[in-house]
């Protein structure tokens, strides 16, 4: 299956998909199915035909492990906390916690108990699963091949299913909070009084039609934009990995030279995510 | 790269997490930090107090000691007067118990004086006497001389 160079950069970039594949589909292996049956997809053509209810195993398992990983080491720090000096973990956890904190207070300046932990969430989440980038593309993959698995996609961020739940979450609150804090006249007025505005009543009326479209391109375009641009941003960087262990024992310089950049891909891309975070949730606390 | 129920699953994730966090993992970090924050303000003001006080004892302790100089150099000033006032009474008393010890000294050089006198008198009366009685060689009415003689003596 990674006999050839497009083959072995395909296997890399599909991901474990599990989902249902009708009656009378024919599989990779050529067997035929004659009833519907839930499996694991051996093929990418097989992937795309399960539909939208299938879902992605490994992203999802990788993605949870994780953030379990994040939720559980920042609570045992949390737990231990102390107000005295701190340990060294305690030291880098309470780094963390104070830079996100701050960034939220120089973007965000309502009151909302929830947008500190939630880009606290956003920020580590995302920078542990980019994190996963630096991992060599074959370890895992060639692991989970070893023991029977035809797929692992090791870094949940070059998945879109992943970036874009985040970034359409982060809209949903925006929304949620936009009704909360101005309510649904509030919401229109932000979106069909600007940017072109009149004293005028007749004017008014007459560029809200202009000012609606202009404003709801722009709002639809802030989580597409937020997710798609760290999906691309990873898996252009996966891609790059991909291309670099085909090489041959000339990787080994180029991998790490491109590693080294990757570090400063991954930390900047879960800072965006984060920062554009709380500025857009800032946006809809906020009067014009 | 299909868009599938994934979207759905890491939505629930997303939401679990986030709520994880902000329950159990924010609180008690954030406190931390502002209890820490408290802290060091306050140890920055007990520090400030401390300085304050330190500076407030030094300028005491300056005034106290001038204060200290003062009285100590009075007491010596009084010590001095005391120490002169002592040598003079001694002079003094040095003064009268010598000029007693003349005056003792003289009387009793005049009382010797007095007694020797006396006594050479009654010696030189009968010396005279005697004299006398060898001069004339005979024996002579010694009541009526020695009257004589008495006059003489008493004209010494």
């Amino acid at each position: 299956m990674a006999g050839t160079a497009s083959g072995y950069i395909k296997h890399h970039l599909q991901n474990l998909t599990y989902g249902q594949l009708p009656a009378g589909y024919e599989r990779a292996d050529g067997s035929v199915l004659d009833s519907p049956a839930w499996t694991f997809a051996g093929s990418v053509r097989e992937a795309a035909d399960m539909g939208f209810w299938a879902i992605h195993v490994d992203s999802m398992f990788w993605s949870l492990l994780l953030g379990f990983l994040f939720v559980g080491l920042f609570r045992f720090v949390g737990k231990r906390a102390t107000s005295g000096a701190p340990g060294a973990l305690q030291n880098v956890i309470e780094i963390l916690v104070e830079f996100v904190d701050n960034s939220v207070k120089d973007g965000f300046h309502g009151r909302n108990p929830v947008i500190a932990p939630l880009a606290l969430t956003v920020f580590c989440w995302i920078f542990l699963m980019n994190l996963m980038d630096l991992i060599p593309v074959d370890w895992i993959p060639g692991l989970a091949t070893l023991i029977g698995i035809p797929y692992m996609k090791v870094v949940p961020s070059t998945d879109p299913n992943i970036t874009m739940s985040m970034s359409l979450s982060v809209f949903m609150m925006m929304i949620f909070y936009w009704i909360k804090v101005k309510g649904i006249g509030g919401l229109f007025g932000d979106l069909a009084l600007h940017p072109f505005s009149s004293k005028n009543l007749f004017f008014k009326v007459l560029l809200m039609p202009v000012n609606l479209l202009l404003e709801t391109v722009s709002l639809i375009a802030k989580p597409i934009s937020l997710g798609l641009r760290l999906f691309g941003n990873m898996y252009a960087g996966e891609l790059i990995f991909i291309l670099i262990a085909m090489i041959g024992y000339a990787q080994l310089p180029l991998h790490f030279g491109w590693a080294v950049l990757h570090i400063l891909v991954i930390t900047l891309q879960a800072y965006i995510f984060m920062t554009l975070t709380i500025v857009y949730l800032g946006m809809v606390h906020e009067d014009h | 790269m299909n868009i599938n129920a994934t979207i759905l699953g890491q939505t629930i994730a997303f939401a679990f997490f986030v709520w994880f966090c902000m329950k159990f993992v924010w609180p008690p970090l954030i406190g931390v930090l502002s209890e820490r924050q408290k802290k060091i303000a306050d140890g920055l003001a007990a520090a400030d107090r401390a300085n304050k006080s330190l500076e407030e004892a030094q300028a005491k302790i300056a005034q106290e000691l001038v204060e200290v100089k003062l009285q100590a150099q009075e007491i010596i000033e009084q010590a001095n007067r005391r120490a002169a006032a002592i040598v003079e009474e001694a002079k003094d008393d040095a003064r009268t118990e010598g000029d007693r010890l003349i005056a003792a000294a003289q009387a009793e050089i005049a009382q010797q004086l007095g007694r020797a006198r006396s006594a050479l008198r009654a010696q030189v009366a009968s010396i005279a006497v005697a004299g006398a009685s060898k001069i004339i060689n005979k024996n002579l009415d010694e009541a009526a001389n020695s009257e004589l003689v008495d006059q003489l003596v008493a004209e010494l």
